[in-house]
């Protein structure tokens, strides 16, 4: 099987970010990381492409910085990466992504697409729809578990009240959540094979999307105001004494709640 | 001006999310319809109606899943009907129909909103960004109709005079994109409603096992409330997704919110900031928790959770 993953590299979430005041938008370090969500969308292609002696590659969105999120998906195992490098992109909306994204991956072919539900910095979480409505496919979203039977994807797609299992043919897509599969972590050699994996980057102009429609200038909206939110201000802390659950309990008198 | 707003039926009604979008939008200018995807009936209908529904449109999936085909019939009753605002809820059909949507009309969709307004024709929404630190307001540029996403409990539902709607059954188009459900499965939780409970009482990594989560289960009945978790703890296999409070999970605004083994994470943060009165316990003082509770225990959970509880037994 033929598998896309669609990973994003982000700046690292233990470091606090902030958006540039011009432009509004995130200030992005050059080195960023491998969003760890898309970890288990990786490990699910993986698991996938070893089942049927397939193969992954990765496509990301990725205007300007360095590529260490993406080796690191390399390194757990995928054989290339597809790299949407283009200054222009910067500042798109989900639908520009989903089209960039839906463009390079019909370039080169796919029996199914896997994505995560959502990014950890921008969580628009529509871009797995979007591109699934592009590319003309079945969406199997939210999944929790994903199996391949008899040349069909079934998965237990999460919901508000439980889970439904939902089958369809390929080719599909599949949105995965954090927790479907347990992320292997690279090996030494892995790291070592990532390093000459190939990694293609290309331009708007190579998928033949036109620059204008796309960034800041192509985004169907437009930030007008940022500002701080008033911040709930802390209470007071304590050391528990063998006591503080009694402090607990005056609380919850307060409240009213006992 | 015209607003639609998604409703999926959830337990033979419209979802809560539902009920507070159409309030909403019944503040807005202009007319209000609801599109309305599920089995349907009188009651449901009613319901739509005294929330500011004026039309509904009906569509009734069968095993397919329905997005891909409620995107391709919403798409053609949007080209026939021309509305200014479509507003959606974050559960997970609600966001398949919005992104195919988009993609379809080829309008963008602006999520995550916790409000939204109009000024004559253009639609600005407001999001709270970096863990709910920053509000950014942004303005639709694009052509109508304008697709937003919104937080739960961003409004709150209020029904106002009874009304009954017109409704208008919409057949679903064949498509090529078909998921079939092949099962439906429920995982009832004791207890009340996460969302809707007066108390939550909510554990995270700080507990250090799946099991402890019984201490919460003893603490949240104690005080009639409902348990909650965090992200990291539903993404180890501890305790079901339904658990989950924070930016991926639901949106929980009680009266009083119990932390307990919870660092606080941004994405934690984001679904329980607005609770009346948050209390935190945990082994670490730098915890991020600490700096939105109104009270603050540094101590071990698994010592101060069991003298509380004793504690509220022995009041009887």
């Amino acid at each position: 099987m033929n598998i896309a993953v669609c990973v994003k590299q982000i700046p690292d979430p233990a470091t606090p970010y902030a958006l540039d005041p011009e432009t509004h938008l995130v200030v992005r370090p050059a080195e960023q990381v491998l969003d760890d969500t898309d970890r288990y969308g990786v490990e699910v292609g993986l698991q996938l492409a070893e089942a049927t002696e397939g193969s992954v590659t990765l496509f990301s969105m990725s205007p300007a910085g360095g590529l260490q999120g993406i080796r690191q998906a390399l390194a757990m195992g995928a054989a290339k990466a597809v790299i949407i490098d283009d200054e222009a992109l910067r500042g798109s909306d989900a639908l520009t992504t989903a089209k960039v994204l839906a463009a390079a991956i019909q370039r080169e072919g796919f029996d199914l697409v896997i994505a995560g539900t959502e990014s950890t910095d921008g969580y628009s979480g529509v871009v797995p729809q979007q591109l699934s409505e592009l590319l003309g496919v079945p969406s199997l979203t939210f999944a929790r578990n994903v199996e391949h039977i008899d040349g069909r994807m079934r998965i237990e797609r999460q919901t508000e009240t439980g889970y439904d299992v939902v089958e369809a043919s390929l080719p599909a897509l599949i949105s995965v959540t954090a927790g479907v599969v347990e992320p292997r972590y690279p090996t030494f050699k892995g790291i070592m094979q990532a390093k000459s994996k190939p990694v293609d980057q290309i331009s708007c102009a190579d998928l033949g999307i036109d620059t204008d429609s796309v960034g800041l200038s192509g985004a169907g909206q437009e930030i007008t105001e940022v500002s701080p939110v008033a911040s709930r201000q802390a209470g007071q802390v304590i050391e528990d004494d063998g006591e503080g659950h009694l402090r607990i309990v005056e609380l919850l008198e307060q409240a009213k709640v006992i | 001006m015209s607003t639609w707003v998604f409703a999926e039926e959830v337990n033979g009604h419209p979802s809560a999310s539902a009920l507070e979008m159409l309030t909403k939008a019944r503040s807005l200018d202009g007319d209000v319809a609801a599109i309305y995807v599920g089995p349907g009936g009188d009651d449901a209908f009613a319901q739509l109606g005294a929330h500011g529904a004026q039309r509904v449109f009906h569509m009734a999936p069968g095993d397919e899943l329905p997005a891909a085909a409620v995107a391709a019939a919403l798409a053609e009753l949007v080209a026939a009907h021309a509305p200014d605002l479509l507003l959606f809820g974050l559960a997970a059909t609600d966001r398949d129909v919005a992104g195919r949507l988009s993609a379809r009309l080829d309008r963008p969709v602006l999520s995550n909103a916790v409000d939204v307004s109009t000024d004559g024709g253009t639609v600005s929404v407001v999001n709270e960004i970096l863990g709910g630190t920053t509000r950014v307001v942004t303005q639709v540029k694009a052509d109508a109709p304008a697709i937003v996403v919104v937080r739960q409990k961003a409004f709150v539902a209020e029904p106002g005079d009874a009304a009954t709607p017109e409704v208008v059954t919409v057949d679903l188009p064949a498509t090529e994109s078909s998921a079939i459900i092949v099962e439906r499965h429920a995982e009832i939780s004791e207890g009340p409603d996460l969302e809707a409970a007066d108390i939550v009482v909510s554990g995270g990594r700080g507990l250090g096992a799946a099991e402890h989560f019984s201490l919460l289960d003893q603490l949240a009945e104690l005080l009639g409330g409902a348990v909650g978790a965090t992200r990291a703890v539903v993404d180890a296999g501890w305790v079901p997704y339904a658990m989950q409070v924070g930016q991926t999970g639901k949106t929980v605004k009680p009266n009083v919110y119990v932390a307990c083994g919870i660092s606080g994470a941004m994405q934690h943060l984001v679904g329980m900031k607005d609770s009346g009165t948050i209390i935190a316990i945990n082994k670490d003082a730098e915890a991020p928790i600490f700096g939105v509770s109104d009270l603050g225990i540094v101590g071990d959970v698994h010592k101060v959770i069991p003298a509380l509880v004793e504690a509220l037994k022995a009041r009887g």
